[in-house]
């Protein structure tokens, strides 16, 4: 235990950095969103840039994409990692090998994975010319468009590649720190794997990879890389939206780019607080 | 904590299972992990030495070094960036673990009236979305003349990793026993002999781990470096960015492993700190 002052000293160097930088930025970036600009001579305090972007056709199509990648990417994520998870924590032979590999995504940079991706899974990528090479298509227009494409499946592809070994290496460590005490007493008493599974890992599992997943979440929800790169133009991610707006010529689109971002965080707050409540009220019945 | 009543009816006959059926799957999944993180990289090796490889072809016709010629040149200002990348990330690396270290352990050992406020200020960055700070952050930025330098760019990369540190390192000193320290002065030693001998040893794993993380999180950082550094501080992400847009597969693809191996070489070092037994993955599941 440390006392209150030592704490204080502990603690502030690092709050410090955290605030000036984020609640800094996040403050004026949001006075921009309303219009409040010096430097370019707007002294405005309004929601215009809000209701423009709320208005304009091309935002709900956006919103919807970027929620369907976001929530399909985490899930998939989620179940690949807790199944390697299981796997993994056995003895087998070659297993220091297959660990490293296992992690090895966790230090790919983002755009090495989409540039990976595009040459694999683009209908002149290695796939379709394997799938030509066996005979299944014989002209690469054939070969189902999986990047640049209305669902985002490309950019879902580099997420899951991504992100499975960062959730399932916490999966690991919460496996590993429980030991196989419950799992063994669950087996004495005759659940089989299924079930021991089903009522003892998983409760346990849960509750530890929930954080991590928040954090994919937000992460794939906001970030700009890999659907700019992979992604179709329209709709695109809020993202993108956002990133191009910011880059305008026109520097009237300014608020509007804040605004976006502002947006996109308060739909990541709303749907990282909703899927809290929801695995909270279903770890509860499951307990 | 388990409720034994959730197991009403055994079956005996699903108890004995199929061993077989497991063996099958789990050797099932370890090649599906094998093979699904080595395909995207595939393509990356063939391409960065093809010459011509057009559809349908799975191998490239014609052999050629010219990506890694002209990688290797002065006139591809990649090893300028590849300088630039490897200082700021280490300190960038070296700062969040200053910073790091004492808020981890604060949040850590102790338990204190409005941790909760402040564990929420620490991971705010790391889900409210970057785009939506660093718009703000560079209005600030232009003002204190921190655009378009190194500096500037250091100071934004350690808001998304400086979260990951504390994370791992409050993980870390959860299960941290202080009464060795008090020992350790007792006998005589030093604040710093005890540091060095006693603390730095059982903190290790947390240190590797967080640093790892820190230093990934920068290494790939494009939108942030991009936008703060204004296009003159190049670093890899920002010229592989460049690449990939203008769509020379060779050059992009050989830039894409310099890209990695740094990231490679690391990983060989901390490999067992990630999936050991120090629990240094851990911290992600408290907060």
């Amino acid at each position: 235990m440390n006392t209150g002052l030592s704490l204080i000293f502990m603690l502030a160097p690092a709050l410090v950095v955290i605030l000036v930088l984020f609640a800094g930025g996040l403050a004026l970036g949001f006075s921009q969103s309303l219009g409040y600009m010096p430097i370019i001579g707007a002294y405005g305090f309004n929601l215009d840039a809000y209701l423009q972007l709320i208005k304009s056709p091309g935002f709900v199509p956006s919103l919807l994409l970027t929620i369907f990648i976001s929530v399909l990417a985490t899930l998939l994520a989620v179940v690949l990692a807790v199944a390697t998870a299981l796997t993994l924590r056995k003895r087998f032979v070659g297993k220091k090998i297959v660990s490293f590999l296992y992690q090895f995504p966790l230090t790919v940079p983002h755009l090495v994975v989409a540039v990976g991706v595009l040459l694999l899974v683009s209908q002149s990528g290695l796939m379709a010319r394997a799938a030509f090479q066996v005979g299944l298509i014989s002209d690469p227009a054939q070969f189902p468009i999986l990047v640049f494409d209305d669902l985002g499946i490309g950019v879902i592809l580099v997420y899951v590649w991504k992100e499975v070994p960062f959730i399932g290496l916490i999966a690991l460590a919460v496996l590993q720190s429980m030991g196989n005490d419950y799992e063994e007493q669950a087996r004495t008493l005759g659940a089989n794997s299924w079930q021991t599974f089903r009522h003892v890992l998983l409760p346990l599992i849960i509750p530890g990879i929930l954080p991590g997943s928040i954090i994919i979440f937000a992460y794939v929800f906001s970030s700009f890389e890999v659907p700019f790169l992979l992604g179709k133009s329209y709709p695109a991610m809020l993202s993108v939206l956002s990133y191009r707006l910011y880059t305008d010529v026109d520097l009237d689109a300014r608020p509007q780019a804040m605004a976006m971002s502002i947006l996109i965080a308060v739909f990541v707050l709303i749907l990282v607080l909703f899927y809290r409540r929801l695995s909270q009220r279903i770890l509860r019945r499951s307990g | 904590m388990i409720d034994l009543r959730r197991f009403p009816s055994w079956d005996r006959r699903e108890v004995k299972g199929c061993p077989a059926c497991f063996r099958v799957i789990h050797v099932a999944v370890i090649v599906a992990i094998v093979v699904g993180v080595l395909l995207p990289v595939i393509p990356l090796l063939v391409w960065s030495f093809s010459h011509s490889w057009f559809f349908p072809e799975i191998l490239p016709m014609e052999l050629s070094g010219r990506a890694w010629t002209y990688i290797g040149s002065p006139l591809s200002k990649v090893a300028n960036a590849l300088i630039n990348s490897l200082i700021i990330g280490a300190v960038v690396t070296a700062s969040a673990a200053v910073l790091g270290i004492p808020a981890g352990r604060a949040l850590g050992l102790n338990r204190f009236r409005g941790k909760t406020l402040v564990e929420f200020l620490i991971l705010a960055p790391i889900i409210v979305p970057g785009l939506a700070v660093i718009m703000g952050i560079h209005v600030l930025f232009i003002r204190l003349g921190l655009v378009d330098t190194l500096f500037g760019v250091v100071l934004v990369h350690l808001l998304p990793s400086l979260p990951y540190m504390i994370m791992v390192m409050s993980g870390v000193f959860a299960n941290y026993n202080v009464e060795f320290e008090q020992q350790a002065y007792s006998l005589g030693a030093g604040r710093i002999r005890t540091f060095v001998h006693v603390t730095l040893p059982a903190i290790l794993p947390g240190i590797v781990t967080g640093s790892l993380f820190v230093f990934l999180i920068s290494w790939s950082q494009y939108i942030l470096t991009v936008l703060i550094g204004g296009g003159r501080v190049i670093t890899l992400p920002v010229l592989l960015f460049a690449f990939a847009a203008a769509g020379d597969n060779a050059v992009t693809t050989a830039l894409c492993i310099v890209f990695l191996a740094p990231a490679i070489l690391i990983l060989l070092f901390t490999s067992r700190y990630l999936s050991g037994e120090s629990g240094a993955m851990g911290g992600f599941g408290r907060l």
